[in-house]
């Protein structure tokens, strides 16, 4: 009746997910009955939940990237510490439990924290530097939220029921195989990523289509604002590269349910090929991370040194170059998988030459310093950060690019350092520069500001603390995923790493303690007038938070930096530009319909892992009738009267005002 | 106002994909279009198909005579079926397609050889078989 | 409802495909662009998802494992009838998108059916020729070619499946509401999936059967 699913699946004699699972299970509950009986809910179905506004969509990603970040991090804590305790012992995780808890790290950490992250960034802010109202696909964008938090939801079921995937962040056949892996874990990876995976995807589409068919008018594509070329750029690859992953994970599904034959061992399968296919979608999905944050950079970058960014038309070019070249590095990620050395040599060059238009971008950025007044806030610190962090990640990347050196190096610790630290430095530092820049814009008033350069040093100095060992264990033999080890030399690195990891945590406790505290001052950290930063571009002609309709008018676009043209003219002429004539506006209706689709698809998840085929019927056809039903709507859209829009906008325009006198008077 | 038009990048307006400009009383040339795809693309199969099974052609050169077979017959599918064009207001759909293109074609010519080789350094499957049993 | 959901809902359409009046004053593009090349976008990434599937049967296109290889087990006839179905589907595919610009019902109603028992067609066949090589013995678990070969043609099958109900869908949908905006819309995205769809098997029934049966 419930296929594999007993009460057997629930952890009662493991103490350790039993823990977290009840820790996870109070939480929300706690969380659940705290809104309810606060009487939010009504609201935040309506505004939140069913919302298909991209600004509320973005927040939401970016929750849910936060959320699952300190998941995430409870798994690296683990990790470390085992390691620390494990020499010549078990330490305190079993290796059945060890390796679930380092493929569940990499997998939310790529899956749910990074991807999220970026997305839900790019989602709040490229319609409002584009200068329009929405992106092209509302609804489809609520779906792709809704999708995504299905996927990690079932990540995180699997603490309470079952068991999760031990096989890596990316799950290598034969070991992924029913034959190896008869249990249930493979299969929550599976169907967790392929839920979102086309929630990923749909979002791919919706912003390509946006960016390229959707501007203010007179923004041509090369006045456009860097960080939505960076967009263009990472959802072209999105678009490219996730169809590789969902048929890849498609066929080690048939082989897993139906007893194909792709990746097995018996009756000619390939295990090779999996490798194959899985990396030429797992090179292009580095760069749909690091992409959007080279374009957080050049925004941050140019708005606190004052001054254009550096060779726009390069950076242009590079980016796009990036897009490309991508595509024809991946066979990088195995070069000892035997492919000799003609192969690996072509594939070596051209991850050397992709070094290439990154260094670009690093020297355009440095221009862009040179010769500006540099103001120190928590952007440009996250920012230089990166600068350092990341080109010493990207050297070493560049190392391990020439095949005799991964020969000795690969999958060692050498590795795992390079990784994390040009995810650490690049993504995430880029993340939270976006983070604390568009924090007043999407909220109303800013971060604190000295917990904020307090995480931050908490942060830069706790990742090198942490990493920097593990280079050098690298260098010295030490194997990733080492569950325990008995070699002596080792022991100290490990010690300090561990050390790095609890200064990491310092840091991620302050962020917190940053969120807290600003919420509890926000009236005295509010940004009146919607550009606390003196910006340069688009989204800091609006209002903090914006109005559901970004702009009364959409703006027209003269030149790039188009909003700082329109912001030198009104200097100048010591007043605002002249009022606008106000029109009622059509905007897109909430709607259910992402949120009841992810129902069914984690209902759909939940069932096919378990093999309760009756209720995979059930949810898929719950799924296709909430898609037809949503496609029956008549009334699609709602009008915001003329008057309303008047009164919000004249809010902004007075507040603005004031600010423009009081900048007159001062000296 | 016409600014938009005069600054954009695209002087012309844009097609949808698979769109025609034409109006209600243009019907006879839609039909035609897809007319002449229906049988350009029938007399390129009936090739196809013969050329697979005949003996007139040299044997090693059928596949690639099937492949410009087939590539030519998605180009009569593309022009005639989905009305793509290399004119100005089709530009960006042209440019999504060649994107689609490369990485398709990267993607399976890069494993064709990745794997080859990686077989080729592979024990042969006679062999491994042997060591099973 | 206001005037302008109103005109909305009055929309017919006709403002959609006029060149220069495809700019609204404020400078946007008309949705049934935004619609049509979102939909392009994403039947690009669908090509992609069929060439990692095409990538695997190149790949495995040897790996009998001992068992029936392409030119054991293909009958040429089967495939040139269905081509023939998916192509003459495709064609009054291309009648229905004129019927449905132009407003002729016969026209569309029409067209839309005999694409639906085309593709049908296009399906049964192949659920046949599937259902005969597993009673021969030849199912997708009896070798890593035999798997691949059921999953590429199979997913294949499963889009033109899915089209099909897409389409009855769309039928309904004119049915019920008549040639509104944002139908025609779904409509043009209909077409391009099933031109699409027929430009696949062009693929397919070239790399997999043709070159398959010549081994």
């Amino acid at each position: 009746m419930f296929g594999k699913l007993s009460w057997a699946a629930v952890p009662f004699d493991q103490p350790i997910p039993l823990i977290a699972a009840a820790l996870v299970g109070v939480v929300i509950i706690g969380v659940l009955a705290w809104v309810t009986l606060k009487g939010w809910l009504p609201y935040l179905w309506r505004e939140w939940i069913t919302s298909v506004d991209h600004k509320r969509i973005g927040i939401m990603y970016t929750v849910l990237a936060m959320v699952m970040l300190l998941r995430g991090f409870a798994d690296a804590i683990m990790m470390r510490s085992q390691q620390a305790l494990a020499f010549q012992s078990e330490g305190y995780l079993p290796p059945e439990h060890y390796d679930q808890i380092f493929s569940a790290h990499g997998t939310l950490m790529i899956f749910f924290v990074a991807m999220p992250f970026v997305i839900g960034l790019m989602n709040f802010v490229m319609p409002l530097q584009l200068g329009i109202r929405d992106v092209a696909f509302p609804t489809l964008n609520s779906v792709s939220l809704w999708l995504t938090a299905t996927g990690a939801l079932l990540v995180n079921i699997s603490l309470v029921a079952g068991e999760f995937a031990r096989t890596g962040w990316l799950p290598y056949p034969p070991l992924s195989e029913l034959t190896y892996s008869p249990g249930v874990g493979v299969d929550y990876y599976l169907w967790a990523l392929q839920i979102s995976g086309v929630g990923t995807l749909l979002t791919g589409v919706n912003f390509v289509t946006t960016v390229l068919k959707m501007h203010a008018p007179g923004m041509t594509y090369m006045r456009m604002p860097m960080f939505c070329w960076t967009t263009l750029a990472a959802n072209l690859l999105i678009v490219a590269a996730f169809p590789i992953l969902t048929a890849t994970l498609a066929m080690l599904l048939l082989d897993r349910y139906l007893g194909f034959h792709f990746f097995t061992n018996e009756a000619g399968g390939n295990v090779m090929m999996f490798m194959n296919l899985i990396w030429a979608w797992g090179h292009p999905e580095v760069y749909i991370l690091i992409l959007p944050a080279f374009g957080i950079f050049s925004e941050v970058i140019a708005t606190f040194s004052r001054k254009p960014l550096f060779g726009y038309r390069s950076m242009v070019m590079a980016t796009m170059a990036i897009c490309v070249l991508s595509f024809t590095v991946w066979l990088h990620h195995f070069f000892t998988m035997g492919a000799g050395a003609d192969v690996n040599a072509i594939f070596g060059i051209a991850s050397m030459i992709i070094a290439v238009p990154t260094g670009v971008k690093v020297f355009n950025w440095l221009f862009t310093m040179y010769g500006g007044r540099v103001v120190y806030s928590q952007p440009i610190l996250w920012s230089l950060g990166f600068m350092v962090t990341f080109v010493i990640g990207g050297m070493t990347g560049v190392l391990l690019a020439m095949p005799p050196a991964d020969f000795v190096l690969h999958n060692s610790l050498f590795l795992v350092a390079h990784f994390h630290n040009v995810i650490i430095g690049g993504l995430l530092f880029g993340a939270f520069a976006g983070y604390t820049y568009w924090f007043p814009k999407a909220f109303g008033f800013r971060l604190h500001e000295g917990l904020g350069k307090a995480s931050f040093w908490c942060w830069i100095i706790g990742f090198y603390v942490a990493f920097m060992p593990l280079y050098v264990l690298g260098l010295m033999g030490m194997t990733r995923r080492m569950q325990h080890y008995d070699v002596p030399a080792w022991r100290p690195w490990l010690l300090i790493a561990a050390g790095g990891a609890a200064i990491i945590l310092a840091g991620i406790i302050l962020q917190i303690a940053q969120l807290v505290v600003s919420i509890r001052r926000r009236d005295a950290l509010r940004d009146e007038t919607g550009d606390p930063w003196d910006g340069r571009s688009l989204e800091w002609a609006t209002s903090s938070p914006p109005p559901a309709f970004n702009f009364a008018v959409l703006p027209h676009v003269e030149g790039e930096d188009a909003y700082w043209a329109m912001k030198q003219r009104a200097r100048r002429q010591a007043k605002l530009g002249e009022e606008p004539g106000y029109t009622a506006i059509e905007m897109p209706r909430n709607s259910p319909t992402g949120f009841i689709c992810a129902f069914f698809a984690t209902v759909m998840g939940f069932a096919l892992i378990w093999h309760i085929w009756w209720m995979v019927a059930l949810a898929a056809l719950g799924a296709y009738a909430t898609f037809v039903a949503f496609a029956w709507r008549d009334r699609v859209e709602y009008v915001i009267p003329a008057e309303t829009v008047a009164r919000i906008d004249r809010a902004n325009r007075s507040a603005r005002s004031q600010a423009l006198v009081a900048m007159q008077a001062a000296p | 106002m016409s600014h938009y038009e005069q600054e954009s990048d695209a002087p012309y307006a844009d097609t949808a994909p698979g769109d025609d400009h034409f109006d209600e009383d243009e019907t006879a040339e839609g039909v035609g279009s897809y007319l002449v795809g229906l049988g350009l693309a029938t007399l390129l199969t009936i090739v196809s198909f013969f050329i697979s099974g005949t003996t007139l052609v040299w044997g090693p050169s059928i596949p690639v005579a099937l492949a410009v077979l087939a590539i030519a017959q998605m180009g009569v599918h593309l022009v005639f079926f989905l009305h793509i064009t290399t004119s100005p207001d089709n530009v960006n759909n042209v440019m999504a397609l060649a994107f689609g293109v490369l990485i398709v074609f990267l993607l399976i010519a890069g494993s064709l050889w990745i794997m080859a080789h990686l077989n080729h350094n592979m024990m042969p499957m006679d062999q491994i078989m042997q060591m099973q049993r | 409802m206001s005037a302008f959901e109103a005109a909305a809902g009055r929309d017919d359409g006709w403002r959609d495909r006029q060149p220069m009046a495809a700019h609204a004053a404020h400078g946007q593009v008309s949705k049934r662009i935004i619609v049509g090349y979102g939909f392009w976008i994403f039947l690009l990434s669908d090509i992609v998802m069929f060439s990692a599937f095409f990538a695997s049967y190149a790949v495995l296109v040897g790996q009998t494992a001992g068992g029936p290889s392409g030119r054991e087990l293909f009958d040429l006839r089967n495939t040139a009838i269905q081509t023939a179905c998916l192509l003459l589907s495709s064609f009054a595919c291309g009648l229905a998108s004129i019927g449905a610009q132009t407003r002729r019902g016969s026209w569309f109603y029409g067209a839309m059916a005999a694409t639906f028992v085309l593709g049908a067609a296009f399906v049964g066949l192949e659920a046949r020729e599937f259902a005969g090589l597993v009673a021969r013995g030849a199912g997708p678990t009896r070798s890593a070619f035999l798997s691949a070969f059921f999953t590429l043609v199979g997913c294949h099958g499963l889009h033109v499946t899915a089209g099909l109900l897409w389409l009855l869908t769309m039928m309904a949908q004119v049915f019920a509401k008549g040639y509104r905006a944002d139908i025609l819309r779904r409509m043009l995205c209909f077409s391009l999936f099933w031109h699409t769809l027929d430009i696949i098997w062009v693929a397919l029934f070239t790399v997999v059967y043709l070159m398959g049966a010549g081994q």
